[in-house]
């Protein structure tokens, strides 16, 4: 076992002890806490799919991530007064149908976004996908229909058979399994022939082509799945708050969310995980100290950019094998 | 719609596109000749205005106010730039992505710091109060017009000194060949920090000039960044030409779509919906048009790289 | 120890007033305190500390957390300061989406929530809840007196703007819920924007005879400043947020003369309000914004419950906050039945104070003893 598998379990346990621990002595606060490192972790593990893997440096991730919140309150806010939704579906609060709802809404948006998005690289890739991001940020605020800026509150969470969402120790293990199951797949992913090519193309697009593969498509393809998990992310967010709001899909989220991913280790398997503990750590640890919170969190990032290339993980375990 | 209030309209929008140009040149120039994303640029927009809102508020003049935010935010832009940026260049962009949108969260909250919690109080110098009456029966701020003059006189100058000067020779030196001037005895870190410094300057004479329009607080510079990336990237990475046309696109297309969509909507649809439904279009119209210009030309209307 | 302290400070208070029964109130507050929005809530901070401190209650603890203007954020320090620090009430939010997204979870844990400033109209109506109360307004009232004052003085044609998002759409509704006269225009602005030239130049051709706006924030401190300098000379008024004491200084001569509608001015002329302008110019060294008045009144209001009933006795806390009394900056205030206020609304003027600092004066009343247009929606 090398020592970024090591490191990798060591997340893991700690991630899943922490709110057992914390539950258990009463303090439900921090397991809502675990719940919100998980879900970010999450979403950042979308976003490595594209960004880390594929070289795809989407500023636009918040826009999935926000259709995905927004599917978890409007399936909500149906079925708590039995309103069937937009083209006569019925309205249901089980979370995997919503899941599945939010997840085929992502990629229907991330299909198109996507394949004009990737006519373009570099600078041009990261700008396009913040204007995809933006006409739907502004879409948000100015449809009334949702709670518009306001945003729109799940009175009751959505609920999953045989669990008790409100019990804040059951929504984190869903949310723990969820995350999970998510770097699992993207660990198939990293060494199937599709995730070699993927990761091809970010290194020699030419190389790639002369043998035949066309990088639109792995890119296209690897961008949808992307922007599926960090949708799936969404709507657990939105359920963790009880609250879907256009913020979700701002800029700043965006920006968040790559901050995640490069905190914890670009490209690496478990880079999102440590990158949203030491985030979420920070900005709690911080906010409770001073009102200049911001000040400091920007100094630490800084120093991380500056000092601590490769992220938390490339500081545990050395550079990656694969760069 | 009558003919004054289009020429009106337009006029407001060439002054949008030309403020916009201020922030896009500094950040195309930066990005053409060392390569790199600053997300902290509107920070220098913020600076500028604050410097000038506090120096016209202690002497009692616009005009000092007006070259202090120029001298503040280049100080401040090429102390970053030694301290930080330096750093930086050989990185990827993800690497400045990250560090500079650190350096948002820490200019930001140190003028918080330093100006208090409250919006600073700046108007328009004395003389360029007023509005003057234009032909066709146009009346327009006579302030927004110096604003146009002063944008395009920048562009002007900042065509001269890319064209005809040493420094602008080298400056194209550094976009074409980064090793190559250094091995022709260019002291190329000096040289940086010199364009970093002056695209911060250009960044806080627009905070300056606009602050007098605006609110002078914390934060002023975000939507204008945005904007200022949305520019860059229609007109060209790198290319000054095209962040001028990218800027007078966005600006009157922005202004434009305020004004015409609400109507042209409320006659298609009936007024009760079309003014939510026109001003949601409105705020999306720079973003689908940049989309639509990326869509068929992925290097923006003016790439100045390959 | 934090128990041994708590207990000693019970002992003490015990024998102080005899009939005192109070354990200490542990209050959160969540305000906004970075960004650009920093100064409502930064006013909010100290008018209620104001309050604490001038009524004397010594069982009123108080923790603070920075919003940063985030929903999101909002309901994690929410979360954390009910389920980690054991807060009895919340309190402190500035804007209405971070108020629709904590106040429904904090009254769902079984705690109170006292608005210093946010009224969204689900909570006065159909979601309001017997732990919510908001001391401040309902979202429209500023605006519905502004409609009512722009109708009573006779204005024939109005051109309103407001900024599209809900609490816009919401302002123009409250506007036109009074004014019945004609308009001659009706724009809804980007969330944000700070250039208004285009919309100056609608206002110009409109013909109007007078100009409502609602745009908070920085939007408005932009808009008066090109509305002055565009030369047009159609008068404007707006809400009371437009000309708030927060703003006036950045907007400067170009505000003065404008009319706007409050609840609440620093000249209301009544005791507790002289005390509380006088106390908080000595305390902050500047004129405290409806913001803080607000908020002082909610410090008020909490240490008077307090004084009167257990916050752990839920029902007996909740009776104390609803019968309000509690001498208001406002002068007369009470609860409606959605634990909204009822209270008057004054026509203010900006004018210059002897010291030539920017600040309002009432000209007139445009309602006594209004409520607001949700309270029949309320099943309390």
């Amino acid at each position: 076992m090398n020592r970024e598998t090591a490191f990798n379990l060591v997340l893991a346990a700690v991630l899943l002890a922490a709110p057992v621990i914390a539950f258990a002595a009463n303090e439900p606060f921090y397991v809502a806490l675990a719940t919100r490192i998980a879900i970010l972790a999450l979403a950042a593990a979308g976003l490595n799919l594209a960004l880390g893997f594929g070289g795809l440096v989407s500023f636009g991730h918040a826009a999935f991530f926000g259709i995905g919140g927004y599917v978890a309150g409007i399936f909500a806010s149906h079925a708590m007064y039995s309103e069937p939704l937009p083209f006569g579906l019925p309205a249901t609060d089980q979370m995997p149908v919503i899941w599945l709802v939010a997840a085929l809404l992502c990629a229907l948006a991330a299909l198109p976004i996507g394949a004009i998005s990737l006519r373009t690289t570099g600078v041009y890739f990261i700008m396009i996908t913040l204007a995809f991001a933006q006409m739907i940020y502004y879409f948000a605020i100015s449809w009334p229909a949702y709670g518009g800026e306001d945003g729109l509150s799940i009175p009751v969470r959505n609920s999953f058979v045989g669990l008790n969402t409100a019990n804040a120790l059951h929504f984190f293990l869903i949310c723990y399994a969820v995350l999970m199951a998510a770097l699992a797949l993207t660990w198939r992913i990293r060494d199937s022939r599709f995730g070699m090519a993927l990761q091809a193309a970010r290194q020699n697009e030419v190389r790639l082509a002369a043998v035949g593969i066309r990088p639109f498509r792995i890119r296209l393809t690897a961008f949808v799945l992307s922007a599926v998990l960090t949708g799936l992310a969404g709507a657990l967010f939105a359920d963790l708050n009880r609250f879907a709001s256009p913020s979700m899909m701002s800029w700043h989220m965006s920006g968040e969310l790559i901050v995640l991913v490069i905190l914890g280790g670009t490209g690496r398997l478990f880079g999102p995980v440590a990158g949203a503990i030491l985030y979420v750590l920070l900005e709690y640890a911080l906010g409770g100290m001073t009102e200049r919170w911001q000040l400091f969190l920007g100094l630490i990032l800084l120093g991380v950019v500056l000092f601590a290339r490769g992220g938390v993980v490339g500081l545990v375990a050395g550079k990656a094998r694969y760069d | 719609m009558q003919t004054a209030l289009v020429i009106e309209q337009l006029l407001n929008g060439l002054q949008f596109g030309v403020m916009l140009f201020l922030m896009a040149a500094g950040l195309t120039l930066i990005f053409g000749v060392m390569g790199l994303i600053n997300l902290a640029h509107g920070s220098f927009y913020m600076i500028g205005a604050f410097a000038c809102a506090a120096v016209a508020a202690a002497t009692g003049s616009f005009w000092l106010g007006l070259a202090a935010s120029l001298a503040a935010a280049a100080a401040l832009g090429a102390i970053v730039e030694v301290t930080v940026i330096r750093r930086l260049y050989d990185r990827d962009h993800l690497d400045q992505v990250l560090a500079t949108f650190a350096l948002i969260l820490i200019l930001s909250e140190a003028t918080r710091w330093l100006f208090g919690d409250f919006p600073l109080y700046l108007n328009i110098p004395a003389q360029l109060s007023g509005a003057i009456v234009l032909p066709a029966g146009v009346h327009y701020p006579v302030y927004r017009l110096a604003i146009i003059l002063v944008g395009l006189l920048v562009g002007l100058g900042l065509y001269l000194l890319i064209a005809k000067t040493r420094l602008g020779m080298r400056i194209r030196a550094g976009e074409s060949d980064r090793e190559m001037i250094g091995a022709l005895g260019v002291d190329i870190r000096s040289l940086y920090t010199l364009v970093f410094a002056l695209g911060a300057a250009l960044a806080g004479l627009a905070g300056a000039m606009v602050g007098a329009l605006q609110s002078v607080q914390v934060g002023m510079g975000e939507p204008v960044l945005i904007l200022a990336f949305v520019v860059i990237v229609i007109g060209g990475i790198g290319s000054i030409k095209g962040a001028f046309v990218g800027a007078l696109l966005v600006g009157v297309t922005d202004t434009m779509g305020r004004v015409l969509l609400p109507p042209l909507l409320a006659a298609v649809i009936g007024p009760a919906q079309a003014s939510g439904i026109g001003a949601a279009l409105a705020s999306m119209s720079i973003y689908i048009v940049m989309a639509l210009i990326l869509a068929f030309r992925p290097r923006g209307l003016f790439s100045a790289q390959g | 120890m934090k128990t041994s302290l708590a207990r000693t400070a019970l002992a003490i208070s015990l024998l102080m007033c005899g009939t005192a029964f109070a354990e200490p109130v542990k209050v959160g507050m969540i305000t906004t305190l970075s960004g650009g929005g920093a100064g409502l809530g930064v006013d909010a901070r100290d008018g209620f500390m104001l309050a604490l401190k001038l009524s004397g209650s010594k069982d009123i603890e108080v923790v603070t957390e920075d919003d940063a203007m985030k929903p999101e954020l909002a309901v994690q320090i929410a979360d954390k300061m009910i389920q980690s620090d054991k807060v009895d009430v919340l309190t402190g939010i500035i804007w209405s989406n971070l108020a629709m997204a904590v106040v429904p979870n904090a009254v769902g844990q079984g705690k109170f929530y006292i608005s210093v400033n946010a009224g969204p109209s689900p909570l006065a109506g159909a979601k309001c809840d017997k732990n919510y109360f908001n001391v401040a307004y309902q979202n429209d009232n500023f605006h519905e007196a502004a409609g009512n004052y722009a109708q009573t003085s006779g204005i024939k044609k109005m051109f309103i703007l407001a900024p599209n998002y809900p609490a816009g759409t919401d302002s123009l509704n409250g506007f036109k819920r009074y004014y019945k006269g004609e308009l001659v225009g009706e724009v809804y602005t980007k969330l944000g924007q700070t250039d208004y030239a285009a919309e100056i130049a609608q206002i110009r051709a409109s013909g109007a005879d007078s100009v409502f706006f609602f745009l908070p924030g920085g939007m408005g401190i932009a808009f008066m400043k090109q509305y002055a300098q565009s030369g047009v000379d159609i008068p404007v008024m707006g809400p009371g947020f437009s000309f708030s004491q927060d703003v006036l200084a950045a907007i400067g001569d170009a505000a003065l003369g404008a009319k706007n509608t409050a609840s609440w001015s620093p000249d209301l002329d009544n005791p507790k309000n002289k005390e509380f302008v006088e106390a908080f110019k000595a305390e902050y060294n500047r004129l405290p914004s409806i913001y803080a008045a607000q908020a002082f009144d909610t410090g008020t209001l909490l240490a008077a419950a307090a004084a009167k009933a257990d916050v752990k006795d839920a029902d007996a806390f909740r009776a104390a906050l609803a019968a309000a009394e509690f001498d208001s900056v406002r002068g007369k205030f009470k609860f409606n039945t959605n634990h909204h206020p009822i209270q008057d609304f004054y026509v203010r003027e900006v004018v210059k104070n002897d010291e030539g600092v920017l600040t309002n004066r009432i000209v007139a009343t445009s309602f006594t003893d209004h409520s607001d247009a949700y309270a029949a929606e309320c099943k309390l």
